[in-house]
């Protein structure tokens, strides 16, 4: 027999309707949440937190409205209007009330609002003044980290205002025992505890809160198996009715049971990942291995003859949807750098098994055609790669990426599993890795990972190198020498070097004060009782009750610095082309790109304000000659026609030098350093639940609005652009192909950024045409990854990227088209053939 | 003499090409050819003498000397993506031939080090030439662009005896793998008649199995004008892919080979 079955297998007429009916209105606020905490938080003061955390969610179980839309075969929803959300204002809430009347109307991620939420909401804003964990935070937040932030260094603002998220429970353990088995493991832990213990006070506490909220969720879905049985009663069209008997059946023995069949399965797996999310604001709260927890249900039935492949299909594809049903409202800000209403729910289907070996079954297939039927963003479906991934599954998801979905990311076994064991994991729990988020590793069940710790730019501390630590005005990193004085190259790194260090120590600090007002406000009894070893411990997951425990920031920036800091060990110290002073005033005139910019009057001001507070505070004598000097530094003085001419010249003579992305082993290896600045020094550092600091590199999307921060770099990056992406070149740095921008990103240290890489390359789906153009695709990954290349992710362009490109070849230059026949690089075509090509981008394969 | 000393003038390497022989392959381009073709998409590899093109206001070189060595150290950077994807190295010009105590030891290094070579060709050289590469050639893409030698002569300046006679010593000598590629050129081959008259020949051919037709395109239009040359194509609009198909079917019918558009 088969090892799997790999065939295609038809969508369900039912799905298109779930998706219309999913996306048929703009989503919207609803208030019954934040309205019905604060109810029982109000009933409660004085009780100690884990009770008040509690019985705050059985109160909202219980109460908040539920509904089966049409169609549905798996129910539970957040939300009466589709793709509706919640809020949170045990985190946060300021926001929210400050952006009332804007919120429907952004760019992006726009929510409809009614008064009436809005009248809800503000009645009981108030009660949390001083009572959230971001306030809290704040006030354990060391001074100089948020003078830090204030000016860009980096930022912790994920989960300082919002939930932790980015964990993958044991849906395993759900799905097989059922919350009664899970309340019988408490009660198990509980009983084994003396009163007298030193612990018991709180452990009793917790494990009651914990049994609380998993009746909670037991007694939830049998809310959904009333309303199905009443529904029902009233439905005239036999095929639906019976449907929601089915419904209700499922909803009475799920998730309070285990599971007996792949659909109650599929429903028991659907109220863990609702109800998580209820719980608790984070996001990337992660599917992981979903083909391989569920498989043990869907063989069953199927060799029992209980159910078709097509109506197993059919419930994964329900799931997909579902997935898309739950939402986020976050702050505007957040929502540039967040765009697409994504929860970041990852998924992944393949890879090794415990035992190491390969782990591809029937559903890591029907995980690919679910995406390929619902063709929405969620799930971030994932796969992983090994030496013995069979070539039809990667065939198969290279066919997903053709489909310009973006779907999905790969990750190499080969290059997790060592760096997962070198943070200590277990060989076993280092073969079963799953992904959270977007690019980060960890082994589900037992991890709580804070994957998203915070945003780093790595281009902000060569900017102090260049100011001495001063920024608008105001002291914020290390006094370091004046670059004029510098006299080697290792000076100037050495300073990068001290300034990067003290600003990670600093992020250390914000982190970790956010660590601690979560574990004080916001511990999480119904997640913590899902994941290893919380129960045993009798700590929730935000006081360490895991297995293991992370802080993953990510930085970002890596391919400026690298070709900045190349360009100034090559250009200044070694050809001695210009000096590090007028690098210096380049930089501060922007290359001479903006010229005509008069100062800003506000900035100004502000300037004007931090200098005497900064002389004031430390008593130094005012003389003109200082405010002179740090004004000067500040605003710099207006250039002549001449010294733009030179600031140009300068650029491009960095311009012309070696860039990172085009497999020059001298000037990769120099990145593969500059990347340890920030790897290295972040793992000495530990977190408040006794677990370590891990590097990642990658930025989401934070690395347009984070670059609109930074001023011009020495790699000739103007000021206020994007910051390089992930581990991937500068934009239109990488000239010779996919292989060599490859080739290079694969000789970063990819083990010691174990919290993850994000490298993206960019292609139309021509290039991916026919049996051929698959082959070729999928041997690009394997080849990078048979070089420890550790992600790769596709974006295969649209027709606006086209237009785009012809508007800005700057940014495309490695994108790649195929034109009759032949590949080629789409900027370096005429105009009329570029015309042809976007013409033609609709027209698919 | 070492091979990896051997010079030769380039005008381009390109990697990650994926339609000249299986897989992922790294193209070098040599420069020089003995055909002048109207439609040549790569104008600045007809001659041998290093050019300048002018490119958006700016002066550009195009052509240098660079030793068997330098090339094949960046041949060898995409090893991985050869290994997996069953791709190597392939020459293409400019005729190869042109420069061929290069293009052999090219062939050789790479053949060497265990990568997979192709060689893309129209063979209009002395057979004694050909003879003492293909020791050394994996695939041997070579252009059969017209069977009558008159209307030959008009579009590339040559006329094809020696072409044909080369392309049935390299199928018999049965040292490569031999497939005919066809530039299929409106006004100069694309019809019926035309195809059909190619692919018979192709059929004729021991051992031969396949046969692409190459769509013509105007990729290269650009770099006339850079040349300062004149593009005396200019008219000529690319075929629709119906058109294209039925030619496929006609040199599918008449060859029985397997045809296939594009490389």
């Amino acid at each position: 027999m088969e090892r799997y079955y790999s065939g295609k297998i038809e969508k369900s007429p039912r799905i298109p309707k779930l998706v219309e009916a999913l996306y048929a209105k703009m989503p919207e606020i609803e208030p019954a949440r934040a309205v019905l905490i604060t109810e029982s938080y109000r009933q409660t003061e004085g009780e100690p937190i884990y009770t008040r955390r509690g019985k705050a969610f059985e109160h909202i179980l219980k109460n908040i409205p539920i509904i089966i839309r049409d169609n549905e075969l798996i129910v539970g929803s957040t939300t009466l209007a589709p793709r509706g959300c919640q809020t949170y204002p045990e985190y946060s809430w300021e926001w929210l009330e400050a952006e009332f009347d804007t919120v429907a109307t952004r760019t992006a991620d726009p929510f409809y609002i009614s008064e009436e939420t809005k009248e809800a909401l503000k009645r009981v804003h108030p009660y949390w003044k001083g009572k959230t964990t971001s306030e809290l935070a704040t006030s354990y937040m060391a001074p100089e980290a948020i003078k830090a932030m204030e000016h860009n260094i980096f930022t912790t603002g994920n989960y300082f205002y919002n939930g932790i998220g980015h964990v993958c429970v044991h849906y395993d353990e759900v799905l097989e025992i059922g919350f009664e088995g899970i309340i019988a493991k408490i009660q198990d832990a509980w009983d084994r505890c003396q009163v007298s213990d030193g612990d018991y006070a709180r452990r009793s506490h917790l494990y009651d809160a914990m049994i609380r909220s998993c009746q909670a969720v037991i007694d939830y879905a049998r809310r959904y198996a009333a309303l199905a049985k009443h529904m029902a009663g009233e439905c005239t069209d036999p095929v639906r009715r019976a449907e929601l008997l089915q419904i209700a059946d499922n909803c009475m023995r799920v998730p309070a049971k285990g599971a007996t069949s792949f659909y109650e399965a599929c429903q028991s797996f659907w109220f863990v990942q609702q109800l998580i999310q209820l719980e608790s604001s984070g996001h990337s709260i992660s599917p992981g291995r979903f083909d391989q927890y569920m498989y043990p249900y869907y063989k069953a039935d199927l060799d029992a003859g209980k159910i078709t492949r097509e109506k197993a299909q059919e419930l994964i594809d329900c799931i997909w949807v579902k997935l898309n049903d739950l939402n986020k409202c976050r702050d505007a800000v957040s929502a540039e750098g967040f765009a697409g209403y994504s929860l970041f729910q990852n998924l992944i289907v393949g890879g090794q098994d415990e035992e190491g070996e390969d782990a591809t079954n029937d559903l890591s297939f029907m995980c690919i055609t679910a995406s390929q039927h619902v063709f929405l963003p969620a799930p971030s479906l994932s796969i992983r790669i090994w030496n013995g991934t069979p070539h039809d599954l990667m065939l198969r998801a290279a066919e997903l990426t053709r489909t310009g979905i973006g779907l999905p990311a790969y990750y190499n076994d080969e290059v997790m599993i060592p760096a997962l064991l070198n943070r200590g994991l277990t060989l076993k729990d280092a073969r079963n890795y799953c992904i959270i988020g977007c690019v980060e590793p960890q082994a589900p069940g037992k991890t709580d990972g804070w994957h998203d710790a915070a945003f780093f730019n790595m281009c902000r501390p060569v900017e102090l190198v260049f100011s001495s630590g001063m920024d608008k005005g105001e002291l914020i990193g290390v006094p370091t020498k004046p670059v004029e004085e510098m006299k080697t190259f290792d000076e100037f790194y050495d300073a990068y070097k001290t300034q990067m260090n003290y600003m990670i120590q600093l992020l250390v600090n914000s982190d970790n004060a956010i660590d601690c007002a979560h574990m004080e406000r916001c511990p999480l009894p119904f997640l913590s009782c899902m994941l290893e070893d919380c129960i045993g411990r009798g700590k929730t997951a935000q006081e360490g009750g895991c297995i293991y425990n992370f802080t993953g920031p990510q930085g970002f920036g890596i391919a400026n610095m690298a070709d900045g800091l190349y360009a100034i060990k090559k250009l200044v110290f070694e050809e001695k082309k210009f000096t590090l002073g007028e690098l210096k005033e380049a930089l501060e005139h922007n290359y001479g790109h903006d010229a005509q910019n008069a100062a800003d009057p506000a900035v100004l001001a502000q300037v004007a304000a931090n200098v005497a507070k900064e002389l004031a505070a430390s008593g130094r004598h005012v003389g003109e000659e200082e405010v002179t000097q740090i004004v000067s530094s500040v605003i710099g003085t207006q250039a002549t026609d001449a010294q733009n001419a030179r600031y140009a010249q300068i650029k491009e003579m960095i311009d012309a030098a070696p860039k990172f992305g085009n497999d020059d082993p001298e000037v990769d290896m120099f990145a593969r350093d500059v990347a340890y600045t920030y790897t290295r020094p972040m793992e000495q550092y530990t977190n408040p639940r006794g677990g370590r600091y891990q590097a990642g590199l990658y930025p989401v999307s934070a690395n347009v609005p984070l670059g609109a921060q930074t001023g011009a770099t020495p790699d000739g990056r103007l000021a206020h652009m994007p910051v390089a992406d992930g581990v991937s070149p500068s934009a239109g740095k990488d000239t010779l192909g996919p292989t060599a921008a490859a080739n290079s990103v694969a000789k970063l240290d990819h083990l010691i950024a174990s919290n993850g890489t994000l490298f993206n390359q960019k292609f139309h789906p021509s290039a991916l045409s026919g049996m051929t153009g698959l082959e070729n695709f999928a041997s690009l990954i394997r080849g990078f990854f048979d070089q420890k290349g550790m992600h790769m992710q596709f974006n295969v362009v649209s027709r606006e990227t086209l237009l785009d490109a012809q508007k800005h070849p700057e940014n495309y230059k490695h994108l790649v088209v195929r034109v009759a026949g032949y590949s080629a690089l789409f900027t370096t075509l005429s105009k009329s053939l570029q015309d042809d090509i976007i013409r033609r981008t609709e027209q698919g394969f | 003499m070492n091979d990896r000393n051997v010079t030769g003038r380039i005008f381009d390497i390109q990697r990650y090409s994926v339609h000249d022989g299986t897989g992922i392959r790294t193209i070098v381009f040599l420069k020089g050819c003995v055909l002048r073709c109207r439609w040549c998409c790569n104008p600045e590899s007809q001659k041998f003498e290093i050019e300048t093109m002018m490119v958006e206001g700016k002066p550009v070189v195009t052509g240098r000397d660079v030793t068997v060595g330098e090339v094949m150290d960046v041949v060898e950077k995409d090893r991985a993506y050869y290994r997996r994807s069953g791709g190597g190295l392939t020459l293409s010009g400019g005729e190869s031939l042109c420069q061929p105590e290069f293009a052999r030891a090219l062939l050789k290094s790479s053949k060497e080090l265990g990568i997979n070579t192709a060689l893309e060709s129209m063979a209009c050289a002395k057979y004694e030439v050909i003879e003492s590469i293909l020791p050394y050639l994996d695939t041997y893409l070579m252009d059969i662009k017209h069977v009558n030698p008159e209307k030959h002569r008009q579009f590339t300046g040559r006329s094809n005896e020696l072409m044909m006679e080369n392309a049935r010593r390299v199928a018999e000598s049965g040292m490569t793998e031999l497939i005919i590629r066809v530039p299929v050129i409106p006004t100069f081959n694309a019809t019926p008649e035309e195809i059909r008259g190619i692919a018979e020949f192709a059929a004729s051919l021991p051992g031969v199995r396949k046969l692409h037709l190459l769509p013509y395109h105007r990729l290269g239009q650009d770099k006339y004008e850079r040349l300062g040359r004149e593009y005396t194509m200019k008219e000529i609009v690319p075929m629709e892919q119906e058109y294209v198909e039925m030619l496929l079917d006609t040199a599918i019918k008449a060859s029985g080979l397997e045809c296939q558009i594009g490389g």
